[in-house]
């Protein structure tokens, strides 16, 4: 995990990057969210204020401002999947996760959450973990997938 | 063979993060024949072309490039790569297959319009691409096609790849600019038009990732050539995004004025499991939706604007009998509901009525009264919307009152 400093250090101190900064920043932590000290920080670097970064942050679904899970699994539900079983497939996570969407287990391992279209509709059903896309999904391909990300952790 | 390879000819062909094998399949030689060339020559190839925008709208791309070129000062060239709309991928496919000849397009262009920044803009869900293009650019300024001084004619641009963070609306030009100075992506009133008044208050164009790729061809083979091909309003090939419930979802590129019906049965080979078709989307969740008896309709930007709205992106969404078209007209909706940027009241507060309003319908609960609300709130969001998004979102809504009026008839309560 790289610091927040390293991050900053990396762009030139124009508003205009504010959206690089926090997707990178964000990815790289563990629980994937902006807190609030970060938002201190990148207000006093780009000199906005922090105001304006939380409304950046709010109206940007890849971004926010409470922790979630280390992976968070993103299922697509649009038509193209919705048709191609998707149902069975966020059904199955369900299952599998025993949260719904915008939930995240427990020990903070999953966050679920219900996506729009991951632009893999040729090979539909798809979902997305962290930077990570998995195509023509089976209930089968998601039991495997989420017990290896369980045995990758242990 | 229906399939016509023009954009699509090098995938599979070179690897794509070798520069030096798009350079052996002819890469670059579209911008140094261009560099040759006085820049107002470069677009007039485009106006001969009649090659129309293929993002959606269709605008012929001869008119916003000349708007930026009459320009004086510093001037932006943007590149669409936001592929927002559920049920297109061909942008995601360019940029992984071809990535030098979108680079390539937005060099000429930056040439043609006498540009020195460019922007590729591409969505936060596409890392795969977006590792692509950052290397496609190193590569390009590492040999001199991009940077200072290009091909040692005294010309320079840059280009930056920007991150989509999960927002639809940023697909729409006023949106992008704002999202790309680092705000929320809230659309601006028109005019000004980008092309006077885009990012930083500067002259800006922007032109979708099929659009670019099409310009190393046009200025390589000549307008006139490339407007042989397809129909004399819709000019070229279109990548079309195939999915659904048909045997070969694919990505396919045929020229205007191909039959949906043959790009259903003969390039995807048909239903799954040889059921018939329900339905089929075209665009995407902001196109019309229309059943099995108009396949034969060809693929062209003037039958598409019938239904007004920005279906010319190329997908086709093939559904099957086993759905009912409500459920396909809610995850649209909600889609909407979700993608809003609530600027303007007939779209925030819209949708989310449309959405209640279909929850009647599929619960048995709708009454007549239901129907002419439904029908009538579907054009005063159209009709009002400030922003494309609001303006197109309602089409799949028309287009199925008029094609599928029985299946609402049949849900309603007397
Ligand atoms: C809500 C909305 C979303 C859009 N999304 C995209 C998109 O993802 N990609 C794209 O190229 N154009 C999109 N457009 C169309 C663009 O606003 C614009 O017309 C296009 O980028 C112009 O390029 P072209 O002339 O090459 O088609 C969208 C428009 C609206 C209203
Ligand atoms: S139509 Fe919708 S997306 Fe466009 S400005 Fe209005 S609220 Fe925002
Ligand atoms: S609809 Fe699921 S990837 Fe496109």
């Amino acid at each position: 995990m790289i610091s927040l400093k390293e991050v900053l250090k990396k762009y030139p101190k124009k508003e205009e990057y504010l959206i690089e900064i926090l997707l990178e920043f964000q990815t790289s932590k563990k629980n994937h969210y902006i807190s609030s000290e970060d938002v201190s920080t990148i207000s006093e670097y780009l000199d906005i204020p922090e105001s304006q970064i939380c409304s950046v942050i709010s109206f940007y679904t890849l971004l926010s401002m409470t922790p979630k899970g280390k992976y968070v699994v993103q299922v697509c539900h649009d038509v193209p999947c919705f048709v191609n079983d998707a149902t069975n497939i966020y059904e199955k996570l369900v299952e599998l996760l025993g949260v719904s969407d915008g939930e995240t287990t427990p020990d903070s391992l999953f966050t679920l959450e219900i996506t729009e279209c991951l632009g893999c509709c040729n090979v539909a059903p798809a979902m997305r973990i962290n930077n990570e896309v998995y195509t023509s999904l089976t209930p089968a391909k998601i039991e495997t997938i989420i017990n290896d990300l369980r045995g990758e952790v242990k | 063979m229906i399939q016509m390879k023009v954009i699509s000819k090098r995938f599979g062909q070179i690897n794509p993060l070798s520069i030096d094998s798009y350079i052996k399949a002819e890469g670059y030689e579209a911008l140094k024949k261009a560099v040759a060339m006085h820049p107002s020559k470069i677009i007039d190839e485009i106006e001969i072309s009649k090659i129309r925008g293929r993002g959606g709208a269709g605008f012929p791309a001869y008119i916003k490039l000349r708007a930026l070129s009459n320009e004086t000062g510093n001037k932006y060239i943007v590149c669409n790569a936001d592929e927002g709309e559920p049920g297109n991928f061909k942008d995601r496919m360019i940029m992984e297959n071809d990535p030098h000849a979108i680079l390539e397009g937005m060099v000429i262009m930056a040439y043609a319009t006498g540009s020195t920044q460019g922007y590729i803009y591409i969505r936060g869900e596409y890392q795969n691409a977006m590792n692509i293009f950052k290397k496609t650019i190193k590569a390009a300024e590492e040999c001199g096609y991009l940077g200072k001084n290009i091909l040692d004619k005294g010309f320079d641009f840059n280009v930056e790849v920007r991150s989509g963070a999960g927002s639809y609306v940023c697909g729409e030009e006023f949106s992008m600019i704002e999202s790309i100075e680092g705000k929320p992506g809230r659309s601006r009133t028109k005019p000004p038009f980008p092309t006077e008044k885009g990012i930083h208050n500067r002259p800006t164009l922007i032109n979708n990732v099929e659009t670019f790729a099409n310009f190393p061809h046009i200025v390589l083979n000549g307008g006139k050539k490339f407007a042989e091909i397809g129909t004399p309003s819709s000019t070229g090939t279109k990548l079309i995004s195939l999915s659904g419930n048909v045997k070969n979802k694919g990505l396919y590129e045929v020229p205007f004025g191909t039959s949906i019906r043959d790009v259903i049965f003969k390039l995807g080979k048909g239903l799954e499991n040889n059921r018939s078709i329900k339905m089929v989307q075209l665009g995407g969740a902001s196109g019309p939706i229309i059943p099995e008896y108009m396949l034969d309709m060809s693929i062209d930007f003037d039958r598409f604007e019938n239904f007004d709205s920005k279906t010319g992106t190329g997908a086709i969404i093939v559904i099957d009998d086993r759905f009912d078209i409500f459920d396909i007209l809610l995850i649209n909706m909600k889609f909407f509901v979700h993608q809003s940027c609530g600027k303007c009241t007939p779209c925030r507060e819209g949708h989310v009525q449309i959405v209640n309003l279909l929850n009647k319908f599929i619960s048995h609960r709708a009454t007549e009264k239901d129907l002419m609300s439904l029908e009538n709130l579907a054009y005063v969001i159209q009709q009002t919307s400030l922003c494309g998004l609001g303006q197109t979102s309602m089409t799949s809504i028309i287009s199925s009152l008029r094609y599928f009026r029985d299946d609402y008839f049949a849900k309603v309560r007397y």
